[in-house]
């Protein structure tokens, strides 16, 4: 440390442990976030129809149509995917939806 | 440019000045010397807030915690493990004494034993049983100790005799050695004891109060004659032939006995002990000889002056032997962060003529403290239930205080005798433990800005 000057043991620790974090600060970072249990959040998680690919990595064999593979775009997800939009013209798509893994096929095809 | 950084305030530390320096001291137990910049960033703090642009010396400060955020959580104490091994073992060879001082914790008015219908003194086997135990709870402990006390330890020196020959046959048979020591009168010690000692590198405590006028005033024998003129042949003859380990005076404050510069001076000088350690006397606070108020900051004016006289000894390198000083460097060097007040019933344990375990030597023989028996171990749910309530977590008045990682409440025994609780915190001392606190602060900044070599005889010693 360039400002403190570690007199004990613990505080030799300290010091030794700050050293030890290295190039770790990044500017703007500031606080820097707090070391939280990562719990992953989103799409990848939870039954999502849509998202799911083939073996290849295509979407043409899905067992949906493709159209359908939006769900977790509209309202829940900032990604910029083509959605309904929920603000004006389709507010109500997703209103006989209750529980995605159960209801999905409910979702209405809407085209512009 | 200068950014407010609200997310930014001062943490919990308390600052102090020594030898022209600024240093801080962290509820961690941490110490640390402060720069110009840090110090302009403290003092600039608007209600706690901090207002800055150096981005590292932030992040230095925030991971000191000198800075919080609100995320951040204090650093508590943790939990000893349950497993936590021994280290040292309290033998009270038996509860007889031959003096009589009124202000005893064992015999005085204010006494937790419980010591009817038990045995006065301890037998061989219960001793043996001792060490064994000693042994085999303290597994990777290197530096083990036996501490022998009493009643009067020496009214059963043949006990003591026997344990020693029997703990260094077991021990060496482990490839382990046991470290020694006893508290004494000095009423019972003759040329065959001390050389006894001396050979065996028996570290030795003498209870004694003072020069002649202070010592015989509580430390009395039973027809009220002081005790003074039997020891002090004892004593010099205790310090010239033992020569093995440093010898300490212990000292017990009292109302009329708060001289603490004439006793050191007598203590140290006269008589020639390496090293003088005072304590207030344990009481209620109706008992006469406990000393108010006013006496406290008396005896703590005087602990100051001595201990500025430690100070100078040790700029100039040198070892003063006033104790209360030592002890407190040498938990500073540490950077002790307690969870407890001190090893009673977690590393150390007493175990009284019966053979009962006691938290520690001044609740032996006390069935309403007894933590199991010798031949059977220690009971953990009465262990778990002392260390819980003795924990820093649940003394509540200590939360906001900056001394506590050396307080840690203070003595259980203390506590039990003034407010009938051994968790409760010592609220009586509080301010005096803070004061005295600050002043062994202020001696460990400026050692270590005008001798820091010195600290180094505090690294290797064993914080109490």
């Amino acid at each position: 440390m360039k400002h403190l000057r570690p007199l004990n043991k613990k505080a030799h620790r300290i010091d030794q442990h700050y050293e030890s974090l290295g190039d770790d600060v990044v500017a703007l970072q500031n606080p820097r976030p707090q070391q939280r249990p990562h719990v992953p959040m989103g799409c990848s998680l939870m039954f999502s129809p849509g998202w799911e690919v083939d073996s290849a990595g295509g979407t043409a064999g899905l067992c949906q149509p493709v159209e359908r593979d939006i769900y977790d775009c509209w309202v829940t997800c900032y990604w910029p995917a083509q959605v309904p939009d929920h603000m004006n013209n389709s507010p109500d798509w997703a209103s006989k939806c209750a529980a995605a893994t159960k209801d999905w096929r409910n979702l209405d095809l809407v085209f512009p | 440019m200068v950014i407010a950084v609200q997310d930014y305030r001062l943490g919990e530390f308390h600052s102090f000045e020594a030898g022209g320096r600024r240093f801080v001291y962290l509820p961690s137990g941490a110490v640390f010397e402060i720069d110009e910049a840090t110090q302009s960033l403290l003092d600039r703090a608007i209600d706690g807030n901090i207002l800055a642009d150096d981005e590292e010396l932030i992040g230095e400060l925030h991971h000191a915690r000198i800075l919080v955020t609100a995320d951040d959580r204090p650093e508590l104490p943790q939990k000893p493990p349950a497993d936590f091994p021994l280290q040292t073992l309290v033998l009270n060879l038996t509860n007889q004494c031959n003096l009589s001082c009124q202000y005893c914790y064992e015999f005085g008015a204010d006494k937790v034993a419980t010591p009817e219908g038990k045995p006065k003194f301890m037998d061989l086997e219960t001793a043996k049983t001792s060490v064994d135990f000693l042994l085999a709870q303290s597994q990777g402990h290197r530096g083990i100790h036996i501490t022998f006390f009493g009643g009067e330890t020496l009214m059963n020196f043949p006990l003591l005799k026997d344990v020693v020959a029997y703990a260094n046959t077991q021990a060496a048979a482990q490839g382990r050695s046991i470290d020694f020591s006893l508290t004494t009168n000095a009423t019972l010690l003759t040329p065959a004891i001390i050389q006894f000692l001396s050979d065996n590198r028996i570290g030795v405590t003498v209870s004694m109060d003072g020069p002649p006028d202070l010592h015989d005033k509580l430390r009395v024998f039973a027809n009220g004659r002081g005790s003074y003129d039997i020891i002090e042949p004892r004593v010099r003859a205790l310090l010239e032939n033992h020569r093995t380990r440093p010898i300490t005076a212990r000292v017990t404050l009292t109302s009329g006995v708060t001289d603490v510069v004439r006793i050191f001076r007598h203590l140290k000088h006269d008589l020639g002990f390496h090293e003088i350690g005072f304590a207030p006397v344990t009481t209620s606070p109706n008992q006469l000889y406990a000393i108010g108020a006013p006496g406290m900051n008396s005896v703590l004016d005087q602990f100051k002056a001595l201990a500025g006289e430690y100070l100078e000894y040790a700029l100039r390198g040198e070892l003063h032997g006033f104790s209360n000083v030592s002890d407190t460097l040498s938990e500073l060097c540490q950077g002790v962060n307690k969870s407890h007040p001190c090893g009673a019933g977690l590393g150390l344990i007493g175990v009284g003529p019966s053979g009962d375990i006691a938290p520690c030597h001044r609740f032996v023989d006390s069935d309403a403290h007894a933590l199991g028996h010798i031949s059977t171990g220690i009971d953990r749910a009465k262990q778990s239930d002392f260390l819980s309530r003795g924990h820093i977590d649940s003394k509540y008045d200590c939360h906001t205080c900056w001394a506590r990682p050396l307080c840690a409440g203070g003595c259980h025994h203390e506590a039990f005798v003034r407010y009938g609780d051994t968790g409760h915190p010592n609220l009586h001392y509080c301010d005096w433990i803070r004061d005295w606190t600050a002043t062994c602060l202020h001696i460990y900044g400026s050692i270590s800005v005008h001798n820091p070599g010195f600290l180094e005889h505090f690294v290797q010693r064993k914080a109490a």
